[in-house]
């Protein structure tokens, strides 16, 4: 009796040790890798930033002047929008909306949503996804163009009712073996430049 | 010495992960559909395995045999996650491609498999062999499903080698298949049962004909023309 007893305890000794020293060893990881992690993604958004709207056209510093966007009933899902305000003059040139496409084939997908002034489109990059390797991944730039249909497009061009994949009557390609992945880009972006019309106002007051 | 190249032998061939133990399933099925990504998984899993097994080799006389697995849990996961994170941190570039692999590491049974089999009842050295063996057969494997996935349902090999060997890969893409059409359903899941089960019946042709031991020059032949 004793002597079980004995032996629980020292497992339970050496159990917790090796937890200690798990947790110890990731919780040391962290705290010397966390800044340099959390520089290196926002280095990433920049970079992704400054591929939509390069440092030419605008005079401020696109990470510090930023709007979020905790509800909007265009952005449906529980992320909140961050949108990026490029100013050249202390005049809006451009923004760049960061939505989340919450129907993707395996989850959210991520985008960055470049918009002129004027409400056409610059150009859409996916940031961060989960699709199907080999399928829905085609909305990466470096695996496909397709992200690139986007660039030059508004809310007139094509008209609204053709803001879809063309499985669903629209404009806009589908993947071979991938509609989940496209249609949820196309209905992400859409809503992305509603938004915009509807807000345009209130995004290009400037403070001070 | 000769026990060292017996162990990698077991690994690569005899108790492959992949063809034999049927273990790692899971990251095997879904990650084989180009060889780049099989390649790419197939490393990152043997970088775990020797960790975890020199690590629970070292400490197998200190573990008592009721909490052993908690034990190897921990270990495994401690070392998933520093991975991880070191390579966000310091490879940023990599753990880009990556990060949707490393977390798959920890589904891959085979390195606990390998922590209770093998790595608890044998010294570190042999440990260590044994996981570098058996992450090297589990990395063929993929990377041979993967080509078979890859030129069959895209028409390519290497494709997206740049971004894990940089710019100047990105003339290795072979086109095997010119204006290739694409059949969806290798890439797709079943397409990973289909081809991981002619690869297991491939291989126990060849166990079965190297064990005929008259024919076996003549079957050897036969074997390195399928291969």
């Amino acid at each position: 009796m004793s002597d079980s007893r004995s032996v629980l305890i020292k497992s339970g000794w050496v159990l917790g040790l090796f937890s200690f020293i798990g947790i110890g060893l990731v919780s040391l990881t962290y705290s010397v890798t966390h800044e340099k992690i959390a520089e290196n993604e926002r280095l990433f958004i920049l970079k992704n930033l400054r591929e939509l709207v390069p440092g030419t056209l605008h005079d401020n510093d696109l990470l510090a002047d930023t709007l979020q966007i905790a509800q909007a009933k265009e952005f449906a899902g529980k992320h909140p929008v961050t949108i990026y305000r490029a100013l050249k003059n202390k005049k809006l040139v451009a923004i760049i909306a960061a939505p989340t496409a919450p129907d993707g084939y395996n989850g959210s997908i991520k985008l960055l949503v470049a918009i002129k002034e004027n409400g056409e489109l610059i150009g859409v990059r996916a940031v961060s996804h989960h699709e199907t390797p080999g399928l829905g991944d085609a909305i990466d730039t470096n695996k496909s163009d397709w992200i690139h249909a986007f660039n030059g497009r508004s809310l007139s061009n094509p008209p609204i009712r053709s803001w879809h994949v063309k499985k669903d009557g629209g404009d806009f390609d589908q993947f071979t073996g991938a509609t989940v992945t496209p249609r949820a880009v196309v209905k992400a972006v859409l809503k992305t430049l509603q938004y915009y019309q509807a807000n345009h106002s209130n995004l290009a007051k400037i403070d001070g | 010495m000769d026990s060292y190249s017996k162990i990698l032998k077991n690994g690569l061939w005899e108790n492959n992960q992949a063809f034999v133990a049927l273990l790692g399933l899971c990251p095997l099925l879904a990650v084989s559909n180009t060889v780049i990504n099989g390649l790419v998984l197939g490393l990152a899993t043997t970088l775990t395995l020797v960790l975890s097994n020199t690590v629970v080799s070292l400490i197998r006389h200190q573990v008592g045999s009721e909490i052993r697995l908690p034990v190897f849990v921990l270990i495994i996961a401690s070392i998933v996650t520093t991975i991880e994170l070191i390579m966000n941190s310091y490879f940023y570039e990599l753990y880009l491609i990556l990060g949707i692999f490393i977390p798959l590491i920890v589904t891959n049974c085979s390195i606990i498999g390998r922590a209770e089999a093998f790595a608890s009842k044998n010294p570190v050295g042999a440990s260590f062999i044994d996981g570098f063996g058996m992450g090297l057969g589990f990395t063929a494997a993929l990377v041979i499903l993967g080509a078979m996935r890859e030129v069959l349902g895209s028409g390519t090999l290497f494709a997206n080698a740049d971004l894990m060997f940089g710019d100047a890969a990105k003339d290795m893409v072979i086109y095997v298949i010119s204006d290739y059409e694409g059949f969806l359903l290798a890439i797709l899941p079943p397409g990973a049962f289909i081809g991981l089960g002619l690869l297991i019946a491939l291989k126990n042709v060849i166990d079965k004909r190297l064990s005929k031991p008259a024919s076996q020059s003549v079957s050897l032949s036969m074997d390195a023309k399928k291969a």
